[in-house]
């Protein structure tokens, strides 16, 4: 009973808090180009207004395109069931370690692709193209991401991973490389362009560009939450933390400012990328990972090294 | 029984035989309808059937004599499988080819078997076992690769891989589904039997050259997958790249026992033998489903197909359960065996030092690469093929197929969830399995915490609850769709799908097979070597009337060592024909001369 309160508890969470720092590195972004830009909350008003819109669905589209944005939303949230946010490591259900993570997170894009095939427009076909074709470059520099950071500490659980272990050059390394990989699967610049509607840069958005409405709002939290999760996991391995312990309230209320900081340092970064690079061709795209890949390896040579 | 063995290691190979052949032989009931006459329909069924008893006999006997018997008897009868299909040209060329392959495997196997005779002077297996012990280090690496040759050709591990993408896809889809699910598997049963078992794999560079041989079969497999639009062909490349994931874990196996490492030797045996049963079922599935879309539309070429999850709603959905198992999607069977698999390089990692932590990083990097170029190739063959609109009158009328068919498609897709989440049982009886084929003692050996965690090693804080996270993404989904119903002011309209104001989209302005692979044709340009042609076809300079354009990639392999390979034996064969005239007077001087010779070497010598 504990254990199931304590994931809704997580899971509201995580609902709650991650369309935040999409709206933050939105924010910092127009900031930094003298711009007042919108809200830090336009994306609470937006899907606050996508709950209360109508839909429209293609009369090509099949169950594969109704069903995606559950199996997209339902994936999403299992794996944040699986990174810890702030619940103490040990009470969250055991579903599986970081390398399931990997898997559920292809389950949810494996039905969004498919979805964005469904209504037989040519920018869903490119979307989901393109974004198969990312994310299959994505896996073999995440796994070794995976791979570094485990060789350390001798395992592959996320609870473990995200804390209590010192920063060394690998973990470093392994953060630059993890880091890279949240550009890609962020769907931000210089991979893809959450932006813009033109099909010569669109991606991710070519694959949702015919939901709508509470579909759409769906896939939007998804997506948020998802930053957030990527975010968590770089922030686990470069600002490690422990956990909070049981040292009264004003302890824990600076455990938790800390906690928020790092990912809003992680924001940061992603947002001066964003405004300082140039998208790239999406043929540049095996380039940009292959450069994490070569990242990782790098990681997992100086994590046998023991540096 | 003298002549059988009836081991753990052949029970399961029995067991895979018969779990997939079984659905197939009830399918082809309904897929042969039709299809052939009443007099081949019989000739299909005496060929299935002895088939399948020479797919029984090559994992139960225990002698090499009638080992290499049945293992030609399989071989023999698959061909009449793969030239089933006479109207078609293809066929026979596909029948060609594999025969030629097939028998230079078996010569590999021969001489094995042998050299092993030689120094066992029995054909017993557990007389060789014996007698391998004392076999000398030069000898043992030779018969290895010997064998490895010889059943590496049936498995096709590249670059031995030529026959499988032309034969497997011309059998009748009942006949390949079993060929891609069982039959390359009884050749990872010779290499367990016979490498591990007898001559026991205790040089490190055996290992790590099965690994290596394996992880580029891996990701040549899944690369021409992606190119290839004949769904039966995209299906037997992905053949090819499974063989190279059950290879992982074999290699793995045969790696760590060199090492002497005993736990992770069976670990990486069990991840292995597991995603062996897994593909049975899940590529036995996919070929049914491609069968039923063949039979339902008549091609095979996805690029005319689309749509068909209106008309053909089980086969639809068998087909998603395939590809989702196939691409190692949570909660079928897929997921749990390369979660294994990758588990097993992990583990490895841990246990050994230095560059070989890296080599197996760098391993699993690939395995990873290649399960998502897998699912990118898998939601181009279901989007396509399933989804949309029809691209052709082929996809149009095309119906759903009748019961017989679709119980054998639904008892595979039902193996596949059942496999994902009884994950834990599986192991904890593959255990025996693998123990039985490395010799190793398990019984103080832990694989599975209880019956719905699986965790590899006491000690590691590492696990995966298939069935909870079953329930998990269940219960989720269920919450989100009820958000949904209850959170709904807004209604919803079906209308056309956004076409920029182009009024009306048809099915020629969908995206395609093609284009869909596009950017991995480039990225992987270094190794297809893509070729391509367009031509403007022009009324007038202003007016172009068609425009043409052509695309394929270059077949390296191929290209490089088959071409010129054949191209030599021909050349040879030419030359050869200066000694065969014609004229008798010389042929019987060539005896005459054979004889004397004869005389003088027995005299001599």
């Amino acid at each position: 009973m504990r254990t199931i309160a304590l994931s809704l508890l997580e899971l509201l969470l995580f609902i709650a808090i991650s369309p935040f720092f999409s709206g933050l590195i939105t924010k910092i972004k127009n900031n930094i180009r003298m711009r007042t830009g919108q809200s830090i909350f336009q994306p609470y008003y937006n899907l606050a207004k996508l709950f209360s819109k109508g839909e429209v669905v293609s009369d090509t589209a099949s169950w594969i395109f109704k069903a995606a944005p559950f199996v997209v939303i339902a994936s999403t949230l299992t794996a944040a069931l699986i990174v810890p946010l702030f619940i103490v490591p040990g009470s969250m259900p055991r579903l599986g370690d970081f390398l399931a993570l990997i898997f559920i997170f292809a389950l949810g894009r494996f039905f969004l692709a498919l979805a964005a095939l469904d209504t037989g427009s040519s920018f869903g076909g490119m979307g989901s193209s393109r974004e198969m074709f990312i994310a299959s470059l994505v896996e073999p520099a995440l796994l070794l991401v995976v791979f570094a950071v485990s060789l350390r500490y001798g395992s592959t659980d996320v609870a473990a991973l995200s804390g209590m272990h010192t920063v060394t050059v690998s973990s470093l390394m392994a953060a630059g490389a993890l880091f890279l990989v949240t550009i890609a699967e962020t769907a931000r610049i210089p991979i893809d362009n959450q932006e813009t509607h033109l099909e010569l840069t669109m991606v991710h958005e070519a694959m949702v560009l015919e939901y709508s409405g509470r579909s759409l709002a769906f896939i939007e939290m998804a997506s948020s939450i998802k930053q957030m999760i990527w975010f968590l996991l770089i922030a686990g391995i470069v600002f490690p933390v422990a956990s909070p312990g049981p040292a009264g309230i004003a302890h824990l209320a600076v455990w938790i400012l800390w906690y928020m900081t790092r990912i809003v340092i992680i924001a940061l970064a992603v947002a001066v990328l964003e405004i300082s690079v140039a998208k790239m061709r999406l043929f540049r795209a095996a380039d940009f990972l292959g450069f994490a890949f070569v990242l990782g390896i790098i990681a997992v040579v100086c994590a046998v090294l023991g540096i | 029984m003298g002549y059988f063995l009836f081991d753990p290691l052949s029970v399961f190979f029995l067991s895979v035989i018969a779990l997939v052949s079984l659905p197939s032989a009830v399918y082809s009931i309904g897929y042969l309808k039709g299809e052939a006459s009443g007099r081949k329909t019989a000739l299909a069924w005496l060929i299935l059937i002895l088939f399948l008893g020479a797919m029984g006999m090559v994992v139960t006997v225990n002698n090499t004599i009638l080992f290499l018997v049945a293992w030609e008897l399989m071989s023999l009868v698959s061909y009449f499988l793969v030239v089933f299909d006479t109207k078609h040209e293809k066929s026979v060329q596909a029948g060609t080819i594999y025969i030629v392959m097939t028998h230079i495997g078996t010569a590999f196997l021969i001489a094995a078997f042998l050299i092993m005779f030689k120094y066992a002077h029995s054909f017993d297996f557990s007389a060789i076992k014996n007698a391998c012990a004392s076999m000398p280090a030069g000898t043992k690496n030779t018969v290895f690769l010997l064998l490895l040759t010889g059943f590496g050709t049936k498995a096709g591990i590249v670059p031995l891989h030529i026959w499988l993408p032309y034969a497997h896809p011309q059998a009748p889809s009942h006949a390949s589904s079993i060929m891609s699910g069982v039959m390359i598997k009884t050749a990872i049963y010779g290499i367990i039997r016979f490498v591990i078992f007898i001559l026991g794999a205790h040089c490190l560079w055996w290992g790590i050259m099965v690994l290596v041989l394996a992880v580029i079969s891996c990701l040549v497999g899944v690369i021409y997958a992606l190119m290839e639009h004949d769904i039966k062909k995209l299906l037997a490349y992905h053949s090819v790249e499974n063989i190279g994931i059950i290879l992982l874990g074999v290699g793995l196996a045969m790696f760590f026992l060199s090492l002497n490492m005993p736990y992770l030797a069976v670990f990486s045996m069990i991840a292995g033998l597991y995603h062996l049963i897994n593909h049975a079922i899940f590529k036995g599935l996919l070929f049914l489903c491609a069968g039923s879309v063949y039979k339902a539309t008549g091609t095979r070429d996805i690029e005319k197909l689309g749509g068909l999850i209106k008309n053909m709603p089980y086969t639809a959905a068998y087909f998603l359960i395939g590809a989702m198992a196939i691409s190692a999607l949570p909660p079928f069977n897929g997921f749990v065996s390369e979660w294994l698999t990758l588990q097993a390089f992990f583990l490895g990692a841990f246990s050994v030092t230095g560059s070989a932590k890296v080599f197996l990083g760098v391993l699993g990097a690939m395995l990873a690469l290649t399960g998502g170029l897998a699912a990118a190739c898998f939601v181009k063959a279901f989007g396509i093929t399933f989804l949309a609109r029809p691209r052709s009158h082929y996809a149009v009328n095309a119906l759903e197929v009748p019961f017989s068919m679709k119980a054998g498609m639904f008892f595979l897709a039902a193996l596949t969830l059942a496999f994902g989440l009884g994950g834990a049982a599986v192991i904890k009886i593959l255990s025996h399995v693998a123990a039985a084929a490395t010799g190793i003692d398990i019984t103080a050996m832990k694989f599975s915490v209880n019956n719905a965690v699986i965790s590899p090693q006491a000690g590691y804080d590492i696990y995966l609850s298939v069935p909870l996270l079953a329930l998990v993404l269940g219960a989720l989904g269920i919450m989100g769709f009820a958000v949904y119903k209850l959170s709904g002011k807004g209604k919803t309209i079906t209308y056309t799908t956004w076409d920029c104001g182009y009024y009306r989209l048809s099915p020629r302005n969908e995206y395609t097979a093609t284009a869909f692979s596009k950017p991995f044709r480039i990225a992987f340009s270094f190794f297809l070597r893509p070729y391509r042609k367009t031509q403007k076809i022009r009324d007038s300079f202003y007016h172009i009337r068609s425009f043409k354009y052509e695309t394929h990639t270059t077949k390296v392999f191929k290209k490089y060592i088959y071409d010129p390979a054949l191209a030599m034996i021909f050349r040879s064969a030419k030359s050869m024909r200066r000694i065969q005239p014609g004229s008798i007077h010389l042929y019987l001087g060539y005896i005459f001369a054979s004889v004397l010779l004869l005389i003088i070497f027995i005299n001599r010598f």
